[in-house]
């Protein structure tokens, strides 16, 4: 097998004696579409931000193409710009407009000139479906459009591996399909993608293998059919049937949208 | 009224020299307590423990004691130990590290408020610490405070009458002169009283304009927030 993009090893994560997850091992290899589900207070979003260093693990180890960056003396700023992340509540800079949210990564961290930061971000604003929208505030923009502006900031550093945390779950349901479908398009493109979601329409589709976290451990992993049709545990089953009962499966066919 | 309107007309040269010097002082506590006010809110937020503690004495202290008591001590106090400083410079040193005190705590909310979450979504795209702190979390901090920041020169500006304590010539020190050489208390310190008014609204026109000129679009309700 090739060498995984990201990988973690027995890692475990600690707030004082609450032990949010602990030894878990994750491999994610070029091209892989990782689906994390589990129930909520898991820890799932806590490994996501261990996983890009925003969060230090208390234990284990973390490689990005196979170079340790756990390791002391890592350069942490260096390695996040190679890890993009989208967050549940979107988190744009709010006092710049949706083309300098994605601009400013490049002038300030890739230090490029403006132009080409310019023609850049516009083309990641574009990619997301979203040019026209370029001069808006995220005041100004809808909860959708500001996911997917978060999404366009995240891709315009060129990142290895994209990490999304309930990416939809702060949306309302008629704006989940865009983003969705923005998803589905990075899919395509063969982006790297780590995902913590309950759209089990989402999953299924485009997942080439899910985890089930409970309790801070994965229980259980596979590809879609295997988790959907033939769970080895009752416990995957059961959370499985709660999830698609919640979330049932509206938002599993594709929604396109005009600007899309 | 017209006796009175005459007398502030014949004595307003007088006044208007010892408004100059309380507009300086307020200006100069000001902006000194901006700047040890940013750094003091900076310190205590993202400093180490030895940084914070020192940022917390500062702040306490200072909004802890009596400005006078902070005026007497820098004027009358230190030249006991050897520092002496000018009436003027003791007044500005006072206003501006109590202004300081005050102004972290206003920043240090408004900073906090802002970097839950902006510094994390800063992070993730490779920003360094300093980096977010200076392109994300401070333009929008900065906004935020406005609204409870703007009281902050208009008590500042009433606060520089205590410099009238050690005879700084200011509005006060004036007033005094004036209504000793007229036998008019009433109608001098009428008259100052409308000055300090004229200057205060003045000030909070410079505040909401202020407000309203960095307003982010899109955000207008969060910005008018009280
Ligand atoms: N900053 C923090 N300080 C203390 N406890 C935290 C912190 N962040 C998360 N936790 C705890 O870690 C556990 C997992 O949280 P989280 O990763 O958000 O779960 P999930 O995303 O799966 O819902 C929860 O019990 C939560 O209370
Ligand atoms: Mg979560």
């Amino acid at each position: 097998m090739d060498e995984p993009i990201l990988k973690a090893q027995g890692l475990t994560k600690k707030y004082g004696e609450n032990v949010v997850f602990k030894d878990i091992d994750l491999a994610v290899q070029q091209g892989d579409i990782i689906v994390i589900i589990g129930p909520s207070g898991t820890g799932k979003s806590t490994l996501l931000r261990c996983l890009n260093l925003l969060t230090k693990a208390d234990g284990g180890k973390i490689w990005l193409d196979g170079e340790e960056i756990t390791a002391p003396g890592h350069n942490e700023d260096e390695v996040r710009q190679h890890i993009g992340m989208v967050f549940q509540n979107f988190l744009l800079f709010n006092h710049l407009t949706a083309l300098d949210n994605v601009m400013l990564g490049l002038t300030k961290v890739k230090h490029l000139p403006r132009e080409q930061a310019l023609e850049k971000a516009l083309s990641e604003l574009k990619r997301v479906g979203l040019a026209d929208r370029a001069g808006h505030y995220p005041g100004q923009l809808s909860g959708g459009q500001q996911q997917r502006v978060a999404i366009a900031r995240a891709l315009a550093m060129d990142p290895r591996v994209m990490l999304f945390d309930e990416p939809t779950s702060a949306l309302d349901p008629e704006l989940i399909g865009e983003v969705l479908e923005v998803m589905r398009q990075l899919a395509l493109q063969k982006m790297t993608m780590l995902v913590v979601t309950h759209e089990m329409g989402f999953a299924r589709e485009v997942a080439n293998r899910i985890i089930f976290m409970e309790k801070g451990s994965i229980i259980e992993e596979g590809t879609p059919d295997e988790l959907f049709l033939r769970p080895k545990f009752e416990r995957t089953r059961e959370f499985l049937w709660k999830i698609t009962e919640l979330y049932g499966h509206k938002h599993e066919t594709t929604q396109p949208t005009e600007d899309l | 009224m017209i006796e009175w309107l005459q007398f502030l007309w014949q004595t307003l040269p007088v006044f208007l020299d010892g408004l100059r010097v309380t507009l300086e002082l307020t200006a100069v506590g000001l902006i000194m307590g901006f700047v040890l006010g940013l750094l003091a809110a900076l310190g205590r937020i993202y400093g180490s423990p030895w940084v914070r503690r020192v940022c917390v004495a500062y702040i306490e202290v200072f909004r802890g004691t009596p400005l006078l008591v902070q005026l007497f001590l820098i004027y009358y106090g230190f030249p006991g130990i050897g520092i002496t400083f000018s009436r003027m410079a003791s007044a500005y040193l006072a206003l501006g590290l109590n202004s300081g005190a005050y102004q972290a705590e206003y920043l240090r909310g408004s900073i906090m408020a802002i970097s839950e979450g902006q510094m994390m979504a800063g992070r993730s795209i490779g920003l360094t610490r300093f980096a977010t702190i200076r392109h994300i979390i401070l333009p929008q901090a900065l906004r935020l405070v406005i609204p409870a920041w703007s009281n902050e020169p208009i008590l500042l500006l009433k606060s520089t009458a205590v410099a009238f304590l050690i005879a700084v010539p200011d509005l006060m020190t004036k007033a005094k002169l004036v209504a000793a050489r007229t036998y008019d208390p009433i109608g001098t310190y009428l008259a100052v009283a409308v000055i300090y008014l004229i200057i205060v609204a003045l000030l909070s026109e410079v505040m909401k304009a202020l407000e309203r000129r960095v307003r982010i679009p899109g955000l207008e309700v969060e910005t008018q927030k009280p």
